[in-house]
């Protein structure tokens, strides 16, 4: 009798805990984000009309991302922590088409304010708290604690797609160059 | 077999009675649930919760109606429509701000109410857990609450706050995008919060409120001495008419009207703060509406989140992310940490004494540290203050466990 009983009981427990597995799944499926989020999580710049010195401004997965063409002579005019190397040298830049490129999230690592760009003098200044970084997003002056960061990309052509990780930013990554 | 009298006319006493025993219901639940006698004003905290809670439930379903979870509409259908057009829309909103922060106040009184007296301890633990069950569902209903009028500071806390599951190091940027169910805050993000605000959290409060107040009813609420009652024997006196020998007293009628009591002067303190000074509710920065592109020079929680946000603060990442799990948990181990076997107010207790205290002004000291900017000497103040929290916990159960016992204690 009692076996009779406990092999119904757990009968049902399987076919109850079956059911809730799916439910489970189904909801964890629901908070996933959309397809056409996904898809708009990537986003293709062609890079090759652009001009030298000049910042471009793109928006990626809701985020600024500022590009600058860095010149043969990027050496900022001044640099309070003395990192005044020429930032085309630098090996956070990437190379699309034959030309150099700084491509980074326009976020700065101290408090997230967008910081902006003095072609003339190829630094950054941030307006909240007077961060500086080169035309290669290292700092130049505190209180970021970090270069700014560099997003996942594949280059292909003279095109960047931001968003997937190509060779060039895994290497990247490996050396510990991309935050 | 029940018994239904035919004859009986249909919603009468008798009728009820038979199909819903509303005398047997009204015994057990009112009549008849027993509360000590000496206590004092700081018990009825608990029916001022109730009522607060009453208050954002029906301040809450007037906005409901006009507000749009849409992350294009939702600023303007809050500062516009029913700020602006709807017939007394700012008073259902000032009243539903302004509750949801001074709920918090009155829940701390409430905790602090019940480790001052030890309330915690001897059958009172599934209260206190339950308790802490409700704390924590109203920290992530006032959360979501906050994201709705996608404004500047529910944009940008709704980012911080999602970011920590990140779990710092560990990088998990997969599990915050889940969250979110985007790369950033968006539609996904303010529609799941909505879902989360406006129904899934309220049913859970709503069932924790009911396990709260069964969690009360067989040890029943502690007294100012801590002192062990015997409820039936001093139930039986009070029903034999010798109330003045009785240690207890009915919940309804009797300490219902002193509940009643304090509820008024309550009212009259929320009223003027809903009236007069609501603005503290209302933080400035959330009267910009959401901009991706521009962060706030400071992000900060509102004030009943600070304490915990300031042992975040002063360490590095990974050890802040511990020390911040650290905060939000161990008020759930309570009732095991402190090894006395002791039910009696704090200041009688010995070391406890001075753990009370220090506990409860460093909490007043590390939320209006969270609350200024990082720099210099609030800098030192604060990270004095999350580790003198830290530690007071680690050492509470070796001061309780050498606790003496005190007298008259049985």
């Amino acid at each position: 009798m009692s076996d009779r009983r406990d092999f119904f009981g757990k009968v049902l427990g399987a076919y109850a805990g079956l059911g809730a597995l799916g439910a489970l799944y189904a909801a964890k499926r629901t908070w996933d984000p959309l397809p056409s989020v996904k898809a708009a999580g990537f986003t293709t710049l062609d890079l090759s009309g652009l001009e030298e010195n000049k910042l471009y401004v793109e928006k990626w997965r809701g985020k600024p991302v500022l590009i600058i063409k860095v010149p043969k002579n990027a050496k900022p005019d001044t640099a309070p922590n003395g990192n005044d190397k020429n930032a085309y040298e630098d090996p956070r830049l990437i190379t699309v088409g034959g030309h150099k490129f700084m491509i980074v999230i326009g976020l700065c690592t101290h408090l997230g304010c967008i910081p902006d760009y003095f072609p003339e003098k190829h630094k950054f200044i941030c307006p909240c708290h007077g961060g500086q970084f080169n035309a290669a997003g290292e700092v130049l002056k505190a209180p970021p604690p970090s270069p700014l960061v560099i997003p996942p990309f594949k280059v292909e052509g003279t095109k960047v797609v931001l968003g997937e990780a190509g060779p060039e930013y895994k290497k990247m990554k490996e050396k510990g160059l991309v935050a | 077999m029940a018994h239904f009298d035919p004859n009986a006319r249909p919603f009468s006493h008798k009728w009820m009675n038979e199909r819903l025993a509303v005398d047997t219901l009204k015994r057990v639940l009112s009549t008849e649930y027993w509360i000590p006698k000496n206590i004092n004003f700081l018990w009825a905290m608990g029916m001022v919760l109730a009522a607060t809670f009453g208050l954002l439930l029906i301040s809450g379903i007037f906005l409901l109606m006009y507000y749009i979870p849409d992350t294009k509409q939702a600023f303007d259908s809050v500062n516009h429509t029913i700020m602006g057009e709807v017939g007394y829309g700012w008073l259902w909103r000032h009243m539903h701000g302004v509750a949801a922060s001074v709920v918090f106040l009155i829940i701390y009184i409430h905790m602090f109410t019940g480790i001052y007296y030890g309330s915690y301890k001897r059958g009172r633990e599934l209260i206190w857990l339950s308790g802490m069950l409700l704390f924590v569902s109203f920290s992530a209903e006032a959360f979501s609450g906050y994201m709705l009028p996608w404004g500047q500071m529910s944009y940008w806390a709704g980012m911080v706050i999602t970011n920590l599951f990140s779990l710092g190091s560990l990088d998990w940027q997969g599990l915050v995008e889940w969250i979110r169910g985007d790369y950033v805050p968006g539609q996904a993000f303010l529609g799941r919060f909505f879902m989360l605000h406006v129904l899934l959290m309220p049913l859970i409060i709503m069932a924790l409120i009911v396990l709260h107040f069964g969690t009360l009813r067989i040890p029943h609420v502690n007294n100012q001495d801590g002192e062990e009652i015997d409820f039936e024997a001093e139930a039986e006196k009070w029903k034999a008419g010798l109330r003045k020998e009785s240690k207890v007293i009915p919940f309804n009628p009797v300490f219902l009207s002193k509940d009643t009591f304090v509820l008024g002067i309550y009212f009259i303190f929320y009223f003027y703060l809903v009236f007069y000074h609501f603005e503290f509710a209302m933080d400035p920065v959330n009267f910009d509406p959401a901009n991706p592109l521009k962060t706030p020079p400071h992000i900060y929680p509102e004030w009943y989140f600070l304490w915990s946000y300031e042992i975040l603060r002063p360490f590095p990442k990974d050890p802040g992310l511990v020390a911040f799990g650290f905060a939000q948990v161990i008020f759930f181990f309570l009732p095991f940490l402190d090894r006395s076997p002791n039910v009696a107010p704090a200041n009688r207790r010995g070391l406890f004494k001075f753990w009370f205290w220090i506990l409860l002004v460093d909490m007043i000291v590390l939320t209006i540290m969270g609350k200024v900017p990082p720099v210099g000497i609030y800098t030192k103040i604060g990270t004095v203050a999350a580790w003198t929290f830290i530690i007071l916990w680690i050492l509470l159960p070796f001061i309780t466990k050498a606790e003496k016992a005190v007298r008259g204690h049985k």
